[in-house]
């Protein structure tokens, strides 16, 4: 199954927000553990069916990675 | 857009095997990246040998984490996985031995190997990952789970004291003894980094949270509130005590290394007996 | 070569050490110990290891993970034990893992008499683990045999890979007798790196159904898989993967049924053959000293003598049984194997005669319920 994955990012900031949204599940825990909580639940949905976080300001990420560490499906860094 | 974007773990990672058949939720991703994240810095430090390690899992959830990696990876039956990792590091003993699994294959049916294991000081590492009941199987009770709980197979009530896992460990002979948490990445990744350098046996028991499954039987099944409702259950202390090790859901957890000394282990006492029958 | 005067245990662990042990895991249990405690002191000297565990299931799964190392392994047991490891056994047919198992044999169901001989565990040796594939039962009767077909069955583990089963009992275990020890330089001994060569070169075996093995740190990233897989390894729960994969493992051994099966015929010096005993292990002592008696005023009398239980080869017992009349198939238990060879013999009266003894078989005995058929 080829990996169709996006680049959420943008290029001015310091931090780039990586999500490969088609491993994304759902689970919520990155939203929740990010300390200066930018990340939300997009509306649009992968392919199956999850809504994958996006960033709401990625200017404001710190990088200390916790989306990152606390990811169990490998769908969130932090570059 | 469709653009092949790469995680910086996925080199060892089967990718062509994800999403991984894991629960929304379940924190034995977290669990398995850490892993891969201690390791890498070994590998980057060239501490460890890529083409030198080797995972051994059972059945169960956790023990899915030999089927995700990119390494030499060897499944068997249920519990008894620490026997068939005793032989390949007989054999191979140059590579890093890792044993994967959950409280049930581990402390249920593979107790008797634990204990052996454990007495021997054998030169693997043993990564026990606690969700506190029988996931796979849908929800049966384990050595671990909490006293008095609803499990499918204990409908009244569990009426068994759970196993602490760290005393159990440390009474034995292990070298070195950690409890962690997924809810606690960088502290686990740092235990298994630890962990990986060590000779003799390094057992390292995982809480984890199980929303499907666990959560079901305590009232919380929606992810975020089952991975908080554990985090806010641990404590992290350097140097725990082995009282401290005390396993009970309601007054928590606390996380840390226990044990952590430097004896010889199995495969340097064959060595030193083997040594005059063949020179080496 | 030499000549050595040693037990039918001991031929077997000399055996394995001419065929490449390297690793021998195992648990206590009369009457297999003494093959332990032999290699525990020889294997070593030659660079192996010798490992006791807690139980027959950390031995077994001892054995298959060292055999994933590519390195000969075998374990040894009896009948209780041997309960306990038939999980590692449908595990070791299911990811194709060479491995041998020594299985002594003792009396009775349950503890029985561990120190004294039956065979009662002909069923078990091929049918004991589940999923309902056939594995290679060899089973000698004399120390003899039992060096041979030690070797036999570790070359055969290594080239089908596949568990083997050398059923033996107690008493062949202590029975002394001379043995011609031919070492590695004097007799094949086959590995399964070699698995390609001998396809390429061409062999007496059936090599379409075996995949070449790679090993835990030959550098391959390797996945050794328990649920129904694929070519590729990959668990795929379809009907089509898990039939391909039934027969594949079915045809591996069935199709090898010729070069598999061992067998010894007596003729005694007889011009026919109308009434044949069928017999294997140790109560092949008894048959041969009853069958003198017998052939002495009936003259008729061979013996057909199974050295290999499991693949039953038909094409040899319908050449064999041709122009018999009877068929006696005498044996150590309540009347096992006779079962399997009512199914292949349709056509002859095959007659069961049990003969239950902790030792060998009283052959008077054997002679008088043979004549009450007669």
């Amino acid at each position: 199954m080829e990996k169709r994955s996006s680049q959420i990012s943008m290029a001015r900031a310091r931090y780039k927000i990586v999500v490969i949204s088609e491993r994304c599940k759902e689970c919520g825990i990155c939203i929740t553990v990010c300390p200066v909580k930018i990340l939300e639940k997009s509306s649009l949905r992968n392919s199956r069916g999850f809504r994958y976080p996006v960033a709401s300001d990625e200017n404001r990420c710190i990088g200390c990675r916790l989306c990152e560490y606390s990811c169990p499906d490998l769908a969130i860094y932090i570059l | 857009m469709a653009v092949a974007v790469e995680h910086p773990l996925d080199k060892y990672v089967r990718t062509e095997k994800l999403p991984t058949l894991w629960c929304p939720g379940c924190t034995i991703g977290i669990i398995m990246t850490s892993l891969l994240r201690a390791i890498d810095q070994r590998i980057r430090e060239g501490l460890l040998r890529r083409d030198q390690i080797t995972f051994v899992g059972g059945i169960g959830c956790s023990a899915r984490i030999a089927m995700y990696v990119r390494f030499d990876s060897v499944r068997t039956a249920h519990g008894r996985t620490i026997p068939l990792a005793t032989a390949i590091k007989i054999l191979r003993p140059e590579h890093k031995v890792i044993v994967v699994g959950g409280d049930g294959d581990i402390c249920a049916i593979g107790g008797n190997h634990l204990l052996h294991a454990l007495r021997r000081n054998m030169d693997l590492m043993i990564i026990i990952v606690n969700n506190m009941i029988y996931g796979m199987t849908g929800g049966q009770v384990s050595p671990t789970t909490p006293l008095k709980l609803y499990t499918t197979t204990t409908p009244y009530g569990n009426p068994e004291k759970p196993l602490n896992i760290i005393r159990l460990a440390c009474s034995l002979g292990a070298n070195f003894v950690a409890r962690g948490s997924a809810t606690h990445p960088h502290i686990l990744q740092q235990i298994f980094y630890k962990a990986l350098g060590k000779r003799g046996l390094a057992l390292i028991e995982v809480l984890s949270s199980c929303p499907e499954i666990f959560g079901r039987h305590i009232g919380i099944t929606d992810p975020v509130k089952s991975f908080m409702t554990l985090r806010e259950k641990i404590k992290v202390k350097s140097n725990p005590s082995l009282d401290e090790s005390e396993y009970d859901w309601e007054r928590g957890f606390v996380i840390g290394v226990y044990l952590d000394k430097d004896d010889p282990g199995y495969i340097d006492n064959l060595s030193l007996l083997y040594k005059s029958l063949r020179g080496f | 070569m030499r000549i050595d005067y040693i037990s039918g245990n001991r031929a077997i662990a000399e055996a394995a050490i001419a065929s490449g042990l390297k690793f021998f895991a195992g648990y206590p249990i009369t009457p297999s110990s003494d093959i332990f405690e032999y290699l525990a002191e020889e294997l070593p000297r030659r660079g192996g290891y010798v490992i006791q565990f807690e139980d027959e299931l950390a031995s077994i799964y001892a054995v298959i993970g060292a055999s994933w190392t590519c390195s000969k392994a075998m374990t040894a047991t009896s009948g209780p034990g041997f309960s306990l490891l038939v999980e590692g056994i449908s595990i070791a047919v299911m990811t194709e893992t060479p491995l041998v198992i020594a299985y002594i044999m003792r009396a009775g169901p349950a503890t029985g008499v561990p120190t004294k001989t039956g065979q009662y565990d002909v069923f078990q040796a091929e049918y004991g683990f589940h999923g309902g594939l056939p594995i290679p039962v060899f089973t000698p009767s004399n120390p003899q045999e039992a060096y041979d077909l030690t070797i036999k069955a570790f070359n055969t583990s290594e080239i089908l890979r596949t568990p083997v089963v050398l059923l033996s009992d107690a008493s062949i275990a202590n029975m002394f007798g001379k043995v011609l020890i031919r070492e590695a330089g004097e007799i094949e001994i086959i590995d399964r790196r070699s698995i390609e060569i001998l396809r390429k070169k061409g062999c007496e075996w059936s090599l379409d159904d075996v995949y070449e093995m790679k090993c835990v740190g030959d550098g391959y990233d390797i996945y050794v898989e328990t649920l129904t897989h694929d070519e590729k390894n990959i668990y795929r729960p379809t009907t089509d993967v898990q039939r391909r994969l039934m027969w594949r493992l079915y045809r591996k051994i069935m199709n090898n049924r010729e070069v598999l099966f061992e067998y010894s015929f007596h003729n005694y010096g007889n011009k026919r053959c109308r009434n044949m005993i069928i017999t294997y292990g140790s109560t092949f002592s008894s048959v041969s000293e009853a069958v003198r008696e017998l052939n002495k005023n009936e003259k008729d009398f061979c013996v057909f003598k199974l050295k290999t239980l499991y693949p039953i080869n038909e094409k040899i017992f319908y050449e064999k049984t041709r122009d018999v009349d009877k068929i006696f198939v005498v044996e150590n238990n309540v009347g096992l194997y006779v079962k399997e060879i009512r199914s292949v013999v349709r056509d002859k009266d095959v007659i069961s005669i049990s003969v239950i003894d902790l030792e060998y078989p009283d052959p008077d005995e054997i002679v008088e319920r043979v004549r009450e058929w007669l």
